[in-house]
């Protein structure tokens, strides 16, 4: 039995190259790095957000300043230096984000659900995610696919994917190229390089277009040639389940 | 007590005296006050100690205003949050803190809140004596709708327009860090955050340590804050537990997830808040 956390991990993981250079955060885009780093990617560069630099470790971090990240680093810088030198300037090719909404223009919001000042629920805030969206070349989505979180237009903008439409990013002067593809429980979406709205690409095995529309709240469009994911490997989900957290 | 950036009256050696001493004399009701450490290194017993000394009226500012912000929001110390992330790292939410956003339990809680490339900017400007700091970032989102600390500035050679935020400059900047030399040299290691920047961008200054030790033997990567930037500093060994002083103790993750319940309810974080305060 493949869990959807185990399906979301491995498809991630298969989204990164070796030697590329890989914004971590917490959660399923650590476990799905650390697997690339296992599998086909092993000199994947990890950065964390606190500032640990081409990161190795043994165990899956609970937190994103984890002391084995550290440790197992090949520098540690401040976060200042972080954000300032190496993210900002363009110098992470990939970062991974997630948010409790997406939109179809692939904006994420991780603020409030609601309005800002009497919100139905409060969530975390930003933290890097914005400037991740902005400046890294490319970004992956990692999320659930559900209809509440998949929504015609987030109720708050945190993180910018395509804006309103496909000029928006030239227009605000973000650098990298956006959201390259969205991973769910139920498939994978990509952006259309025109209109740059979120298109399903791809469905995983047993997941029907129907399902995927229905945990859409916009009329989603379906690419022409859709492909099916392919399952998880017997290597993939024995590395996966391998993987163990710290203190845990 | 010395003033950020400009003045001449820096202490030449800090005091090191008792952790509830050096509350005392450096954290007064309706200070800003901030207190960093990047999961690593967070100083928690001097977050403790503010909760004894039921200091109120407080602004709080720090990037991840994490379980030692939630007990201080729950504790009725703080009136207003600034911060990029609140949540418990790889456990869920705050709910002290929404708590008092939701219900203004146990007291009214306002926010000002950013990004986390934006806080540490505005902690490297209050550290470089000047009043804002440029960056790319903001652009399309909306928190600068919300966030007046967050403009627009006209690059004076490119006419490129990037974001502006304010400097932050807190009355007490608090940290924990390793070690300590009897000059009052402060030395940590490990991730370091925004703990430089933060002491350096605050009118006063407050070091908790794991130890005193007579020579501050190099360690790779570690920084050092001179004796003349810090006003105080505190002996306390296990200060930044639950979290976790690198080469002294681990990450206590259990007691991340136990807060967890603990704040989810009143009661439960009264009695905790009863156990802390006696």
């Amino acid at each position: 039995m493949i869990t959807p956390d185990e399906l979301m991990s491995v498809t991630a993981a298969r989204a990164l190259r070796d030697g590329q250079v890989c914004f971590v955060g917490i959660g399923l885009p650590s476990t799905a790095a650390n697997l690339a780093r296992r599998l086909h990617a092993p000199d994947l560069v990890l950065i964390y957000e606190s500032g640990t630099l081409d990161t190795r470790p043994d165990e899956l971090p609970l937190s994103i300043g984890d002391g084995g990240l550290a440790t197992s680093a090949l520098t540690v810088i401040s976060v200042p230096e972080v954000f300032n030198y190496w993210l900002q300037p363009g110098r992470i090719d990939v970062g991974f984000l997630s948010g409790a909404q997406i939109d179809r223009f692939g904006n994420l919001n991780t603020t409030v659900i609601g309005e800002y000042d009497e919100p139905v629920v409060r969530l975390p805030g930003a933290g890097g995610a914005p400037e991740i969206a902005a400046s890294c070349r490319e970004v992956v989505v990692v999320m659930r696919q559900r209809a509440r979180a998949f929504v015609e237009q987030v109720d708050f903008v945190t993180s910018v994917g395509f804006g309103t439409g496909p000029d928006d990013r030239e227009l605000l002067g973000l650098r990298g190229r956006g959201p390259t593809r969205v991973i769910t429980d139920l498939g994978v979406l990509e952006p259309d390089p025109e209109a740059k709205e979120l298109v399903l690409t791809s469905v995983h095995e047993g997941v029907s277009v129907e399902e995927v529309r229905a945990q859409t709240g916009w009329e989603l469009q379906v690419s022409a040639d859709l492909g099916v994911t392919a399952p998880p490997t017997e290597a993939e989900l024995a590395a996966l389940r391998s993987m163990t957290t710290v203190g845990s | 007590m010395r003033s950020a950036p400009t003045a001449t009256s820096f202490p030449l050696v800090p005091k090191i005296v008792p952790l509830a001493e050096a509350v005392a004399g450096l954290v007064r009701d309706g200070d800003t006050v901030a207190l960093e450490g990047f999961t690593h290194l967070i100083p928690f017993a001097a977050g403790h100690e503010i909760i004894r000394q039921r200091r109120r009226d407080l602004t709080l500012v720090r990037m991840t205003p994490d379980l030692i912000y939630d007990q201080l929001i729950g504790a009725g110390c703080a009136a207003k949050l600034v911060f990029s992330w609140g949540g418990n790292p790889g456990v869920g939410s705050l709910h002290r803190m929404r708590d008092a956003l939701a219900n203004a339990w146990p007291a009214p809680l306002a926010i000002e809140e950013h990004s986390h490339a934006g806080m540490a900017n505005r902690y490297v400007a209050g550290a470089s004596g000047l009043p804002f700091a440029v960056l790319r970032g903001y652009a399309g989102t909306d928190l600068p709708q919300h966030t007046p600390t967050i403009s627009v500035v006209t690059c004076p050679f490119t006419g490129e327009e990037l974001a502006a935020v304010r400097a932050l400059n807190p009355d007490v900047g608090i940290v924990h860090a390793q070690r300590a030399d009897r000059r009052g040299n402060v030395q940590l290691w490990g991730i370091v955050g925004v703990q430089k920047e933060v002491v350096l961008a605050s009118r006063r200054a407050l070091v908790t340590v794991e130890e005193i030790v007579d020579e501050l033997t190099p360690v790779p990567g570690a920084v050092v804050l001179p004796h003349w930037v810090v006003d105080t500093i505190a002996v306390v060994p296990g200060g930044a537990a639950p979290s976790y002083a690198q080469g002294y103790y681990d990450r206590d993750n259990a007691a991340y997830r136990v807060w967890d319940a603990i704040s989810r309810d009143r009661g439960a974080f009264r009695r905790w808040l009863a156990e802390v305060a006696a």
